[in-house]
């Protein structure tokens, strides 16, 4: 936000890009839990644009994101972010729409020294290289910390009037935003993409760990950012949603999975994946009573339906808290 | 000027909105899209797009099963 309106106040014509991963934290996330209490949901790149008074395009790279991260040159980070390759990758991307619609360089709000992988010294050289965006890629916030780029160069911007940040404090940052009379300052400080955050990459390597491959749909990374994951056994995987909002989202997920709905109390939706018989079903559901009103009850029934529509009633007697091992939680 | 139908159903944001955007892109001036979702953060999001876009917001109507926003593209 910060770089493009440093941008337009020298008079430049700045349109914003913003690429949905199927990672992204965004607006559904907090859509599919019930809260009364929470603030509306509001996607935030829409929101700063609008604030901006820019356009935004918002671009889908679901399929292209695999590869970035099923197989990234430069690893991993902390946890399952491809830093590194995807901030070349995005700015690769945006160089291609650059050169689609006649623009003339890219900016970035990166601040140097702000993330450990991606944003040092050594790897923004890195980033404008691989994505060849070379000199054309700018970074208004730290640009008098790096050699000039050819925007500067040109006298297309004047450097004098970009910044020299650096480091992982905010407060220049901040500083800077209350300047330009900016109050509500949405650009996290991180949290804005599920592959840094540690419970979800240890799902995705379950997920890739119990199918033997490295692989994924939409679907399947969307599902992973709800509900509590359970594997109680090597091949059995449970799923149950933490209230009314993720139920409703796990509905949609009936025809691909089976599931377990509960009937004699109040409860949550629960998908298994991988059941091999009876046995298997009674576990899950031992399980999924755990989290209903029946909790406390000698016996809880449910609705069991596979994945080929067969249907029956199941009566089972609910896991106590301490039966529900913690290393079943993924 | 004609009346178009996208189905953005099952679909969570921003994917109603990047269906909507691309559909838009290949309208005219003054033709309505009736976008269907069951994303209620398409409510707030589409709006937003169409402001920042300059396209027309119509109408907003929100039932159990379903979200339908209405837009008159704006070029
Ligand atoms: S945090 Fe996520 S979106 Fe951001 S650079 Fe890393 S992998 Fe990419």
């Amino acid at each position: 936000m910060l770089a493009a309106r440093v941008m337009q106040d020298q008079g430049l014509h700045v349109e914003g890009l913003n690429f949905f991963t199927g990672f992204c934290v965004e607006g559904h996330t907090h859509a599919i839990r019930s809260n009364p209490n929470r603030k509306p949901r509001r996607n935030n790149a829409l929101w700063v644009a609008e604030q901006l008074g820019i356009p935004l395009h918002i671009v889908d790279v679901i399929e292209e994101y695999k590869s970035v991260l099923l197989r990234p040159h430069h690893g991993y980070g902390a946890n399952l972010n491809p830093c590194l390759d995807c901030k070349t990758f995005m700015v690769g991307k945006a160089l291609e729409w650059m050169q689609a619609h006649d623009f003339d360089f890219i900016i970035t709000g990166e601040v140097l020294g702000q993330r450990p992988m991606s944003q040092r010294r050594d790897t923004f050289p890195v980033v404008a290289r691989e994505s060849g965006a070379n000199d054309r890629l700018l970074r208004p916030l730290c640009a008098q910390l790096q050699p000039p780029t050819l925007p500067e160069r040109e006298g297309w911007v004047d450097r004098e009037q970009l910044y020299g940040f650096s480091g992982r404090t905010r407060k220049p940052q901040i500083a800077l935003a209350r300047q330009l009379g900016i109050e509500d300052y949405a650009q996290p400080a991180g949290g804005c993409c599920f592959l840094t955050d540690a419970a979800y990459s240890r799902k995705l390597r379950d997920l890739w760990q119990s199918r033997a491959e490295r692989d994924y749909e939409l679907d399947d990374i969307m599902l992973l950012k709800v509900g509590r994951h359970l594997r109680p056994k090597p091949h059995l995987k449970v799923i149950v949603a933490r209230d009314a909002g993720e139920t409703r989202y796990l509905r949609g997920y009936r025809k691909r999975f089976t599931y377990l709905d509960m009937t004699s109390h109040n409860g949550p939706l629960t998908l298994v994946e991988g059941e091999r018989g009876d046995a298997d079903v009674e576990l899950a559901a031992r399980i999924a009573a755990r989290f209903g009103q029946g909790r406390e009850a000698k016996s809880v029934s449910f609705q069991f339906v596979s994945r080929g529509g067969i249907e029956r009633e199941l009566q089972v007697a609910p896991f106590t808290v301490d039966e529900v091992l913690g290393d079943w939680y993924l | 000027m004609s009346t178009h139908q996208l189905d953005a159903t099952g679909l969570l944001c921003p994917l109603p909105v990047i269906r909507t955007q691309d559909r838009v892109a290949t309208l005219r001036q003054g033709d309505v899209l009736s976008v269907h979702c069951t994303d209620p953060g398409a409510l707030l999001d589409i709006p937003a797009w169409c402001r920042i876009h300059g396209h027309e917001l119509l109408s907003t109507q929100e039932s159990e099963e379903e979200v339908l926003i209405c837009i008159r593209v704006r070029k």
